[in-house]
């Protein structure tokens, strides 16, 4: 069904148990250790031969020589792959044979991932050979046997020395509107800052992990992937088989944030191996090779100017965002959140990307809103300080009903930023805040108070769904949609639920197989949304097809209490099914309301940090978000989410940083005990409040995406509120103690 | 991590003995630091000598009002020890500032005053370090090296050593008790146990091969406040950037620092200017710092923490 009217009434308005807080339905069988991961499935793949792979140990070069020879005669080696006997495989470029052409605009075969392509290093640890063995530590012993020579060649790896080569990139075209450069040359108060955020990494709990399993010229792959369809695509194409002989199965992922919706070296080399050895293979990534070998969040280095007039009313708005990545990646669009967040007539947002030779940057937790939100809200504040206004107002003042640089013709779908700002200040106590830093002290410790605006862009994709009613009243829904830790087997229960009038006992959710109908995947935001609306239409499909067994008109029946009911009379569902079941198939696609109306969910972060008066260490005191985001489906899921991008955004603030060595090209803290993400102890109190909000444009469900939003803005309220507690304005994140010290101007 | 033979020894002369008679071999206690090096392959063992059962996991008072703490005693153990918490309360302090509980419960007393250093480089193996191999150079001196030492460094290695554990020791005076293959017992003022890198940051303490940690004895409870503050980028499971381990009495103070050089850091002589301020101390303390661009902040922050300290010391 074509979603491209905005929604009525419907079955998920009556509230039975979607907008209920529900406890996960696979908790048990993840605190259990029953639910598998990719690497568990053991009875499926047996005897399966261990695989490590060995990443290139230079950032760029090339490979002079390589000697497997002690590796290939150690004990239990079955096969050592290198780029000299590596099976052919095929690049961006060439799609599977036998697929429709690409859609307008796309490669073929964009999700391809060849391995040990050829001597050239393109950055470091790179896939350059792959060891085989019966056992895993066979495997690992003779990994340390293969002796590889390289001749390292100067690299780009300084994004600020090279930024002046940048260039446009495709997906973020200059926005230019009015004339900034005359608005902001006249504007009575103004700031002109450069902020930087570091490359930062997903450090999601389960590595990216594969098992390969071929019977005959069919492959099954057990694999940690976000979007399935994307992975089958990507296997088939890199392999250069039809997609229809790939099995991609990503059942239960621990955590992605982004990371997964790539393919690295774990499931390729494994599909390689096992059809050349016939016999599975199971690979995972060490946690030091997911640093360097498969994407990060890349840094950037943003310019803000900002004018306002007297009154505080934006009359120039300039963000210029400077970022790198490895040719042919995808540019960190920092500015993207400054299209929509604020008025002002005058507007200019550029991006340039330049290449650099570390490991690809890619999508992480709210790609482009997550680090410009960094940036954008702390110079929000630096503007209201010079203004003498209170952020709030500031923000307040600044708010748009429609999409700035379109006009009122574009309206957003629903905005409740300024309720987000008010409530939030009304909860956090923002009235006690002290406007001039340094002023609160609890004995040793600076206390101070920030805000911060979010907004999240909402996307939607196609996604499908299958459902079966079966003789024992279950319902049966099956989609390739996954489930990364956000909740999508419990909120698709409550849709199926809701919509047939079950109880979420009586509801069954399969997911993650490509045997499946497509889904939209977990990525963007996007997931639960989007899966949810194409269950609403099998769901539909399958209310039509029951009624019609039944004799019902289906226009005057409901579905309550596991029956079906008209005009007086009703039969339970379990009976209507029968024993041979009924099954439905649904699917939604998206017109043109993302085009009509702007939509983004909104939401407002507060925080109170205490910055040691000697030490310059920083401690979250407490936290609030305050979200609009539409239909909330399941409010303890979906506050699990934002919590989790809360602690995600202090980590930004103030830790996290992959620490590029620039002579060797490559992110020398690789692994969790120095690449610092929050632990449980600087985790405060933290609060989320969700805002009654429906978006009839977003899809029959009226949601939209939280996951991201979490995030979105968090990191400024942190360093806003470190600028309030000490007069520290720190531009260069994160805000370790060393800079805030050097800074700080009270003591 | 390349394949090893095991061995559980009995008596501590045994496993001496094993350890000096193999080559290759090292004794394995908690593991929490040597695992994660034989994994990486920056420790290479072809033998392992497990000395979990020699029956060292004791706290004893000795005849001199001191205590001795075996070497098995875990981390969370001896942290926990009533007798500690009240005699030797810098020590409780420290070790619960360092790892994690899980770490802490596996962790031994002696392991501790071994692990090694988190240089990102030593952790590196595609890079060189003249901690690990010998003469390949150090990465760390132009690289990253925020959190490496300013003192007592070399032109060959800047590393630190990481324990918490160890400052307080060195604070209060402790002395690690040994037994050499031979049977023999030492003892080694802990001010002797580790050594500067100089040309040879490989070396990192007096120990002969094959020598056993059999345990640290405490001094007699000196009195005063305890204090153990450690400066760090998170508030738990991260290493010193800067620590000050404190025992400060009416006419006498004693101080030691963490995060800064190869080994737990005093300066007896500094002691005398307590008096004077914490820049009097650190002047003596640490003359002679040599900082990076990276590392120059630790001088004026440790400077604050021990005026601090010195302040309020029960703060």
């Amino acid at each position: 069904m074509k979603f491209e009217t905005p929604a009525g009434r419907n079955p998920i308005d009556n509230g039975r148990i979607v907008g209920k807080a529900q406890p996960r339905v696979d908790g048990a069988l993840k605190v259990s250790g029953l639910a598998p991961y990719s690497y568990e499935y053991h009875a499926e793949a047996p005897d399966a031969a261990y695989g490590v792979m060995i990443g290139a140990g230079i950032g760029k070069g090339r490979i002079t020589s390589i000697d497997t020879s002690a590796a290939e005669a150690a004990p239990g080696v079955r096969l050592v792959l290198t780029y000299k006997n590596a099976p052919k495989q095929y690049d961006v470029g060439h799609a599977p044979p036998g697929s429709p052409p690409p859609e307008k605009g796309e490669k073929p075969g964009k999700h391809n991932a060849p391995q040990l392509q050829g001597p050239a290093i393109k950055h470091f640890d790179q896939s350059v050979a792959f060891v085989v063995a019966d056992s895993f530590e066979q495997a690992r012993a003779a990994a340390l046997l293969v002796r590889i020579g390289y001749a390292a060649t100067a690299g780009k790896f300084d994004l600020a020395a090279e930024k002046q080569h940048g260039k446009m990139p495709d997906e973020a075209p200059d926005s230019d509107i009015g004339n900034f450069d005359a608005a902001f040359a006249k504007a009575p108060a103004k700031v002109d800052v450069t902020y930087t955020t570091p490359d930062q990494a997903h450090s999601m709990m389960e590595p990216h992990a594969s098992i390969a399993s071929w019977d005959g010229d069919r492959l099954t792959l057990w694999t940690s992937h976000q979007i399935i369809h994307w992975a089958v695509d990507g296997v088939a194409g890199t392999l250069g088989i039809p997609t229809d002989n790939v099995r991609v199965i990503s059942a239960y992922v621990g955590g992605g944030f982004g990371s997964k919706l790539m393919l690295y070296g774990d499931p390729i080399l494994a599909a390689l191996a096992a059809r050349q050895l016939g016999r599975p293979v199971k690979v995972a990534l060490t946690r030091p090779q997911i640093y360097n070998h498969t994407s990060h969040r890349p840094a950037t280095i943003q310019r803000l100017r900002l004018g306002a007039d007297a009154s505080g009313k934006l009359l120039a708005i300039g963000h210029d965002v400077w970022c790198g990545n490895q040719p042919g990646g995808q540019s960190e669009n920092a500015a993207d959140q400054t299209k929509l967040l604020y008025a002002g007539a005058n507007r200019l947002l550029r991006t340039r990307q330049t290449v650099l030779d570390l490991p690809v940057g890619a999508s992480m937790r709210a790609p482009g809103e997550a680090v410009g939100l960094l940036a954008l809200e702390c110079a929000m504040d630096e503007l209201a300080e010079k203004l003498g206004l209170d952020p709030i107002e500031f923000r307040i003042l600044n708010d748009t009903q429609f999409d700035p640089e379109k006009g009122p013709e574009r309206p957003f779908s629903t905005r409740h930023l300024v309720e987000c700002l008010r409530t939030g200040a009304d909860r956090f106590g923002w009235s006690k805040r002290n406007p001039k830093p340094g002023m609160v002290r609890d004995g040793r410790w600076l206390v101070g108070i920030g805000v911060a605006s979010a907004i999240r862009n909402n996307l939607a994709e196609a996604s499908g769904a299958r459902v079966r009613l079966g003789g024992d009243g279950v319902l049966t829904i099956q989609t390739q949609m996954t489930d990364i830790g956000t909740g999508s087997y419990t909120i698709l229960a409550q849709i199926g639920a809701e919509m047939m009038g079950l109880p979420m006992d009586k509801v069954r959710v399969e997911l993650g197989d490509s045997k499946f109908p497509q889904s939209s995947g977990s990525g963007g935001s996007w997931g639960a949304n989007s899966s949810s609306a194409g269950l609403f239409y099998a769901c539909e499909n399958l209310r039509d097809a029951i009624a019609r067994k039944a004799g019902y008109n289906s226009t005057e029946v409901t579905f309550e209490g596991g029956k079906i009911s008209a005009n007086g009379h009703s039969r339970s569902l379990a009976d209507v099914a029968g024993k041979d079941g009924i099954a439905a198939e649904g699917k939604v696609e998206f017109g043109d309301l993302t085009k009509r109306y702007a939509q983004a969910a909104f939401g407002a972060h507060f925080a109170e940090v205490a910055v040691d008066s000697v030490t310059a260490e920083v401690r979250v005191r407490r936290m609030l978000s305050v979200c609009a985001a539409g239909r909330i489906i399941n409010p303890q899921t979906a506050r699990s989410q934002c919590l989790g991008g809360m602690t995600m955004g202090i980590g930004a603030a103030l830790m996290e940083d992959q620490l590029v060595d620039t002579r060797f090209g490559y992110f020398v803290n690789h692994d969790l005990a120095e690449y610092h993400v929050p632990v449980h102890a600087d985790i405060p109190d933290m609060e989320v409040i969700f805002l009654d909000e429906l978006d009839d444009k977003s899809s029959p469900i009226k949601a939209k995406g939280v996951g991201e939003l979490g995030i979105c803005g968090v990191g400024a309220a942190v360093a806003n509120a470190v600028h309030n507690a000490t007069g520290a304005r720190i531009r260069d994140y994160p805000l370790t103690l060393d800079k805030i010290m050097a800074k700080m101007t009270v003591a | 991590m390349k394949a090893f033979t095991y061995q559980r020894a009995k008596t501590p002369a045994e496993a001496a003995a094993a350890v000096a008679g193999t080559p290759g071999a090292q004794f394995i206690a908690g593991g929490t630091n040597l695992l994660d090096l034989m994994k990486l392959q920056i420790a290479t063992p072809h033998h392992l000598v497990d000395i979990n059962h020699l029956g060292l996991d004791r706290i004893e008072a000795t005849p001199d009002g001191g205590l001795r703490v075996g070497a098995l005693v875990r981390n969370t153990d001896l942290a926990a020890d009533q007798r500690v918490r009240r005699d030797y309360a810098v020590l409780s302090r420290a070790l619960l500032a360092g790892a994690s509980a899980q770490l802490r419960n596996k962790a031994t007393t002696a392991g501790n005053l071994l692990q090694r250093t988190r240089c990102h480089y030593f952790y590196d193996v595609t890079k060189p370090c003249n901690k690990r191999v010998p003469g390949s150079g150090c990465a760390a001196l132009g690289g990253i090296n925020r959190n490496l030492a300013v003192i007592g460094t070399s032109d060959q290695c800047i590393a630190t050593h990481p324990s918490d554990m160890a400052v307080a020791m060195r604070v209060l005076d402790a002395t690690v008790e040994t037994m050499a293959p031979d049977g023999k017992p030492r003892a080694i003022p802990i001010a002797d146990f580790h050594v500067l890198p100089g040309e040879t940051p490989h070396v990192e303490t007096v120990l002969q091969p094959g020598e056993l940690v059999t345990g640290v004895t405490l001094p007699a409870p000196i009195g005063g406040s305890h204090v153990y503050r450690k400066v760090r980028d998170r508030a738990s499971y991260a290493f010193a950037v800067v620590s000050v381990a404190a025992v400060v009495a009416p006419g006498q103070t004693r101080v030691a620092f963490g995060g800064l050089a190869p080994k737990p850091w005093r300066v007896e002589a500094a002691e005398a200017q307590a008096g004077l301020g914490a820049r009097a101390v650190t002047d003596v303390a640490l003359a002679g710092a040599r900082t990076t661009e990276q590392t120059a902040f630790k001088l004026p922050l440790v400077q604050r923490v021990l005026a601090s300290v010195l302040t309020d010391p029960r703060g």
